[in-house]
This record gives C-alpha cells, structure tokens and sequence, in this order.
C-alpha cells in the first residue's frame, strides 16, 4: 500500500510523537539583567504579552495531544500576576508543573497560594556563591532575598533545583556554589554552563571560559559528587564549545519541545526565532495541534532531508541530528549546516579559535597570542534591547 | 545492589518525590520528577500503580497474579520491587 511517494514524504517529514515538553514563556519582564540569558536581545520589540485566556487555552490544547511536563519561565513568570490561575488549570489537566524563577516576587503569600494551586516544583536560579558576584552578574541586589526563597521552598516541601549558570567570571566558584547548595538543602543542583544564545551570544568572548576553567570545575564537581554521595544530585551540564560532538539539540528539533514565547509565537526551541526563512505560527491563530503537526515551522527540520554533508551520510546523524540549528546559523550562517562544535564539520575551526582566545586571554605578556577584546557586559534590560535594536 | 530488608511483607509506596500517573498519549504510566520523566513499560506500571504504602508485596503478587489470570510471579515482582528501590522510585516502608 506504501508507494515509494508515500514513503519518500514520511521519511521527509516523519509523524512526531507528542511534544512532551512544554514550555510557556508567560513574560519577557524580569527583575535581574544577567548578560548570559538566552533570550533574545530583540525582545523589547515584540508584541504584548498573551491574556490569561489564551494560556489557559494553550494548556488545554497541549495536554490533549500528550504534553505533561510543563516549565513555566520568562523573563520571570512570577512577573505575571495571573501565574497561580495559569497553575491550578495546568495542575487540573494533570501536568508536571516546574516553575523556573529568578526567586524575585516569589514571597510567603505567593508561595503559599502556588502550592495550593498544585505546583509541583521550583528551580531556583543563582548567578554565584557571593553576595558580591551574584548581585554583580544580574546587575541587582538580589542576593539575599534569594537566600530567603530558599528557605521559603524548603519550608513548603517543594523539590528544589539550584540552577546556576557557569561562565568565565564565575566558573572558579563551583566549590563554593556545591556548598551553598547543600546548605540550602537542594536536592539537585544544575551547573549549566552558559549556552551562547540571545544575550549570551552578545556577550560571548567576556563569557567563554578557558579549558583549564571547565577541568577544574568538572574536577571540583567530581570531589563534590565523591564526599557528599547520593542526596544532592548535580548535573554537569558541559559547555559544547568544549567538545568534539554537539548536542542532540532539543532531541531534534519538533520531536519532544515545544515552547511559547510571551506574544504567542510556538517555537520548536528557545532560540528558533533567529533562523532565517522559517515561518512559525502564533497559538492566537492556530491550533497547538495545528502547530505542532502541520505548521511549516516545526516540520522544517524534522527528519533528516534538511541535513547537508557531512551529516547527511553520517552514521551518527541518529543520535545527534547534526546538533544545534541555531549555533549552526549563528556561527556559519547556514542553519542547515553541522553544528560547528562536531569536528567532522568543515567550520569547526570557528570554535576552536573562540575557545583558544579564551585559553589566552589575559595573557598580554606574550604579545602574539590573540587577546579577548576588552568591552563592557551588555546586561539584559530593556532599555539595552531597545538600544541594540532600534 | 539488592536490599536484604526487602521481604514479602514489606509494604513499597511511591517516593515521595516523583508522582506516578497514567499518559493515554503515551500509552504507558509514567514518573514524573522535577524536569523528567520516566516510561514504564507495562508489567513495571501495573507493580508500581499497586505500591499504595498499604498493600504487601505478597498482597501486590497475588492481585497480579488474579489480575492477569496466571502465577509464579512473585519473584518478577520482588526484582523489580529491589530494582525501583535503589533507584529511589519506590520507598519500602517495614
């Protein structure tokens, strides 16, 4: 019955299981202004954030095609004063719900309400160890309150994930970070390091760490993980920069993510937006099943037709799809192309270089080595996105 | 690793940590965590949907085994009892 037509197009653009993970990016309003966020510098431009209605319907309509992790982020999704109504319809249709906060905003009375709303789970982010520095990298004063969120998760019974985001100016401090996670009593501490997209991507030579950098910080984690055991699990995340295969990004794009960014346009990644030629829906005028099974958008990369040499006869194109889109089209401008961090991909020098000025930089002595250029951080603020794009 | 203080009277509850729910989309029970997910597979699902914190491991082998008209399941199920204990899913309470 299958014609070689039939099966042509199915391997062109394979049916997708359901989009397990969803993400709701409710706002791009947010207290803290770090200059590693991933989101887009563009954002002071976009449209107005999405009414409660239409989330509440985009919950609906996602739960029924499969999706049952749901991450509720931003900006800082507290920002939204309609956040506890988002959470007891979420929690009605039975998702997973995280809520992945700055910690800004999240007060007793907040707490108190989102738990009954039935969340399920808060990862907390911090920029470092120190007052000094966490304040410092989120352009804020927020060090303290964080401290005191903490508290606030442990004493109403919420799993805790401590996300710190790992750059140059931090990634010394994981000893001190490890600690300060056990002392607030996390159960699962991530250490990403920074992935260069959005603001982070602007602030890329100031935020890439050295390779002696990341060994030390894999190797202080590895002591960690040996004195402490089982109770507080750390996940490593390793800057993909460093290695010589890329991520399976998003497990392939269309195949398991789907998020909403806060003017209702669905993405197949948080970053998606940047690539160019792609058209993608707004959930005001589609359906999430539209979306997800029919919109040019999501289909676009699902597969491997897209792919180019030397994916395309690649062996291990099943177990990575090629990597990241996005960096492919940041760092060669081909979204098409290998992600560069593969090193069977012809542009892998384009990562190699930018780690190497990384490993050299403040080495002024030796007058031949390339220097990071010194230039101020951008952080994250509004008035920054309307100055970057006016 | 198997915990010699499981027996068949032990009574297994789902870990206070992870939630155990039905996905039809799926067509599988699934444990949910922070930030993941587990699939089941189906003999796994119908032993952990019994793990109530009530039922001894023997009373859960013997609704198995009427359930699906069969028996001799009990070591099946003891494996897979010690199995989600070490990995967490499961808490064994005396």
């Amino acid at each position: 019955m299958a014609g070689g037509v039939a099966v042509n197009a199915a391997a062109a653009h394979p049916t997708p299981g359901p989009p397990l993970w969803l993400l709701l990016e409710l706002t791009y309003r947010c207290p803290l202004h770090c200059a590693f966020c991933y989101n887009p510098t563009d954002f002071a431009r976009t449209g107005p954030e999405l009414a409660t209605d239409d989330w509440l319907r985009v919950l609906r309509e996602a739960r029924a095609l499969g999706s049952v992790q749901l991450g509720l982020s931003g900006g800082e999704p507290l920002a939204r004063d309609d956040l506890e109504v988002i959470v007891a319809e979420a929690h009605r249709l039975g998702f997973y719900i995280n809520l992945i906060t700055s910690g800004v905003g999240l007060n007793e009375m907040r707490i108190r309400a989102l738990k009954a709303a039935g969340l399920d789970h808060i990862q907390l982010s911090f920029q470092d160890s120190s007052r000094q520095m966490n304040d410092f990298l989120s352009s804020t004063r927020t060090f303290d309150l964080k401290s005191k969120v903490a508290a606030l998760i442990k004493q109403y019974d919420f799993p805790m994930v401590l996300n710190v985001v790992l750059h140059r100016l931090n990634i010394d401090h994981v000893e001190e970070i490890l600690a300060m996670a056990e002392r607030m009593g996390a159960e699962y501490v991530e250490l990403a390091n920074t992935q260069f997209y959005g603001w982070a991507w602007h602030n890329r030579e100031q935020l890439m760490p050295s390779r002696s950098q990341v060994e030390r910080a894999e190797e202080a984690t590895r002591r960690f993980r040996e004195r402490t055991g089982r109770p507080m699990r750390i996940f490593f995340v390793v800057p993909d920069y460093f290695e010589r295969r890329p991520k399976a990004c998003m497990n392939g794009l269309g195949s398991i993510f789907l998020t909403v960014t806060p003017d209702g346009t669905a993405l197949p990644c948080h970053a998606a937006r940047m690539l160019p030629g792609l058209e993608f829906p707004n959930v005001q005028s589609a359906s999430m099943r539209e979306v997800w099974f029919d919109s040019s958008g999501f289909n676009h990369f699902r597969g491997d037709q897209w792919m180019k040499e030397p994916c395309r006869s690649c062996p291990e194109k099943t177990r990575d799809f090629g990597g990241c889109r996005c960096q492919a089209y940041l760092l060669t401008g081909d979204a098409a192309n290998a992600d560069p961090v593969c090193d069977l991909s012809p542009h892998h020098g384009l990562v190699t270089a930018v780690v190497n000025r990384a490993d050299h930089a403040g080495q002024g002595e030796h007058a031949e080595r390339p220097r990071v250029e010194e230039k101020p951080l951008v952080f994250r603020s509004p008035a920054n996105s309307s100055t970057l794009f006016p | 690793m198997t915990d010699s203080s499981i027996n068949a009277s032990s009574r297994p509850a789902i870990e206070r940590r992870f939630r155990l729910q039905w996905e039809a989309a799926q067509n599988a029970h699934v444990l949910l965590y922070p930030e993941g997910m587990i699939k089941l597979n189906g003999s796994a699902g119908e032993i952990m949907k019994r793990c109530d914190g009530k039922a001894t491991i023997a009373e859960i082998t013997a609704d198995l085994e009427q359930a699906f008209s069969t028996t001799g399941l009990s070591q099946e199920v003891m494996a897979f009892v010690a199995l989600a204990v070490e990995k967490q899913w499961l808490a064994v309470l005396p």
